[in-house]
């Protein structure tokens, strides 16, 4: 019975993941005017010849200001876990 | 547990050319494709090299944790001063103030295609050295806690 | 049928990846179907931003100007280091498991009270 839920569930999310080629084409995107824009004016705005950088960095800097505080959180989240077993040797003169 | 004396060998020779390729993906990326996470990542994976074929506690004393601590958090504050450099000035967050003026990165640029000048770009060839740091220090200290953490022997928790 | 084929690609790592997390047993092998799964959304969100006959939108020496669409490349750098982080935090939780219960099978870790 288990196994036989498994399996419909299975089969339906295929069914609807398989809508996305079959309704999509390739190489038409839809809706490209910020891009037209990036690309027209990028490089006299912001003096860099890689406007890929320029989005990152310069259009779009608070996703990357979110993305590295993300990383900080994580690295911190790893030493945090790993604190309890490494008390005895590292905290011993406290 | 420690490799072969081929394996070592190896891994002291590659890392310099990882450390070159690295630092050289991370201070171009204004030009080619590439950038400061790209480059932090290369360079981690050449720390990675010579973590995996050392023992454990060799490498301790070679790449030392509290180094890799204080690269990550200077790294994400030189982030954060590099974007607030332009609230001192007057104008608004994360400005480019730095592009095309005379100042360090200000040589303005020619329009379409050229081959690229080092000097451009304003404020986005430090924020990829400040970004590069941090992710280095960021992947070197993920691989060094979980080593430490998977060889301490366990004491009856 | 070819002209399709990053989005097939998509699909069929995502069935992959979905199929992994739901019936293999193993910690480290569900992992690593996350980690397929996170690989074909960025795929997806890359090929979403092809022009027909277009190059990178980079003008170093470039042969022609028209490009591709640029946002949805720097959209996907901040997913692929968000799914580094994710990898990271789920690596540790499995060997803080392996310590306390000597085992990484998911039939055998069933109490939440030691």
């Amino acid at each position: 019975m288990k196994r036989g839920l498994v399996l419909l569930t299975f089969v339906i999310l295929a069914g609807g993941l398989l809508l996305i080629p079959a309704l999509l084409d390739f190489g038409v995107p839809a809706f490209s005017d910020m891009d037209d824009y990036f690309l027209k004016n990028g490089q006299e705005q912001t003096a860099a010849n890689n406007i890929v950088t320029a989005v990152v960095f310069d259009y779009r800097g608070f996703d990357t200001l979110g993305e590295s505080v993300v990383l900080f959180t994580a690295v911190v989240g790893v030493g945090l876990m790993f604190r309890r077993m490494l008390k005895e040797e590292e905290y011993e003169d406290e | 547990m420690r490799m072969s004396k081929l394996v070592r060998t190896g891994a002291d020779l590659l890392y310099p050319f990882a450390l070159i390729f690295g630092l050289y993906i991370i201070l171009h990326g204004h030009l080619t494709p590439g950038g400061g996470f790209q480059g932090g990542a290369v360079v981690a994976t050449g720390a990675a090299i010579v973590i995996v074929a050392w023992a454990y506690e060799d490498v301790a004393g070679m790449i030392r944790k509290a180094t890799m601590k204080v690269q990550e958090s200077a790294g994400l504050l030189l982030f954060i001063g590099a974007a607030a450099l332009a609230l001192g000035l007057g104008y608004a967050f994360f400005y480019n103030v730095l592009a095309n003026s005379g100042s360090l990165f200000g040589l303005p640029v020619p329009f379409g295609a050229n081959t690229g000048e080092l000097n451009t770009a304003g404020v986005i060839p430090i924020m990829n050295i400040a970004v590069g740091i941090e992710v280095w220090g960021g992947l070197t200290i993920i691989l060094l806690y979980l080593l430490s953490g998977l060889n301490k022997k366990e004491e009856g928790s | 049928m070819f002209w399709n084929l990053p989005f097939i690609a998509v699909v069929t790592l995502s069935l992959i990846g979905l199929a992994t997390v739901v019936t293999k047993k193993n910690l480290i092998k569900i992992f690593l179907g996350i980690n397929i799964f996170e690989a074909a959304v960025n795929l997806f969100l890359i090929s979403l931003g092809y022009r027909e006959g277009g190059i990178a939108p980079i003008f170093t020496s470039a042969p022609s100007t028209d490009m591709v669409m640029a946002t949805p490349q720097a959209l996907t750098l901040t997913s692929i280091v968000i799914g580094v982080a994710t990898s990271a935090l789920l690596l540790s939780f499995a060997v803080i498991i392996w310590k306390k219960y000597g085992t990484i099978d998911t039939d055998q870790i069933r109490r939440l009270r030691e």
